[in-house]
């Protein structure tokens, strides 16, 4: 608890908005993911317990969908781990927000794309630390949450379309990468591997995609 | 049902567990490797690479196909608020409406 109250004082305002916003989209996602899992005729505890477990919004949406849909489970894994695979080079790029000891466990398990997001925007590794843990706890209880939430709502609540929240989760990572985008290397090795992610995306399954945009990179080495 | 449930589960933990070991290789292997300066700063640009080509999947296409123009121009719009140094509660609030009314009204 002590470590929860210095991360309140590490934090400035303006950060701790940013991320009960993004847990409260995180959640609301959340109720969609449960509603359309109970509405395709899974259990109330399967999208809750994956959610916890697994973490990764974009993954349990195809893992559930190509279940649902009479794919064979472990098809649906090999699916939902392609998609995660982005987790390994967003490891190699900040290694240091997974704290040492008993910590890294939990640590380890709460990276994702928002937690990653918000600690590359920290200045120092005090802040990039606190942000992480804040955020991830944050989404460790707002997912689930959601999907338990909607997996009682049924499905009044499955079109997230009405509201525009499919709007919001490109939107709030992107508000958090513009400032990294500055740079002028980094933003053009960054439209380059978004441009190839676009037209791979008409072709090949998901989650691939954005692994190919690392192609991008190579234009640091083109203007070095 | 219930051989139809141990499959679901053991699938499901599979996903589980892979995507931990996914997590775990990053920091495992900066611990283990001790990368050149120059390297360093590729990585930290991969993260940004990776996670605007997110921006770019997740806003323009649903599936393989074009999601619509209202998704695109929500973000849009809450990108250029951003980049005028909004909050960020003003940037998702105004993504949302934009993209909401758009679907209204097309």
């Amino acid at each position: 608890m002590t470590d929860m109250r210095s991360a309140w004082r590490t934090l400035d305002p303006d950060l701790l908005r940013s991320i009960a916003l993004i847990c409260g989209s995180v959640a609301m996602v959340g109720v969609s993911y449960g509603a359309s899992a109970v509405a395709a005729g899974f259990p109330l505890w399967l999208p809750v317990l994956t959610g916890a477990l697994v973490l990764a919004g974009s993954s349990e949406f195809l893992f559930v969908g190509i279940t649902a849909a009479g794919g064979n489970p472990f098809a649906a894994v090999a699916a939902g781990l392609l998609v995660n695979a982005r987790h390994v080079p967003y490891g190699l790029a900040v290694p240091e927000v997974i704290e040492p000891g008993w910590r890294r466990f939990l640590g380890t398990h709460l990276m994702n794309d928002e937690t990653v997001v918000l600690a590359l925007s920290q200045p120092d590794l005090v802040r990039k630390r606190a942000a992480y843990r804040l955020c991830g706890l944050g989404t460790l209880i707002a997912w689930p949450l959601g999907a338990f939430l909607g997996s009682l709502g049924g499905t009044q609540v499955r079109d997230t379309g009405a509201f525009g929240l499919d709007a919001t989760f490109p939107a709030v990572i992107l508000a958090l990468i513009l400032p990294a985008l500055r740079e002028r290397v980094t933003r053009e090795a960054a439209l380059v591997g978004a441009a190839v992610a676009l037209v791979a995306s008409v072709y090949l399954p998901a989650g691939l995609p954005e692994l190919l945009a690392l192609s991008g990179l190579l234009i640091r080495f083109v203007r070095a | 049902m219930t051989g139809n449930r141990v499959l679901l589960v053991s699938a499901m933990v599979t996903l589980a567990a892979g995507t931990f070991v996914f997590r775990l290789i990053g920091p495992l292997l900066r611990s283990r490797v001790e990368f050149p300066p120059l390297a360093r700063r590729l990585l930290e640009t991969a993260a940004v690479v990776l996670l605007t080509a997110l921006v770019a999947t997740t806003a323009l296409t649903q599936g393989h196909e074009f999601a619509g123009y209202a998704r695109p121009a929500g973000v849009a719009v809450g990108g250029l608020l951003a980049w005028r140094k909004a909050p960020i509660l003003v940037v998702v609030i105004a993504a949302a409406a934009t993209t909401a009314l758009l679907r209204l009204a097309l």
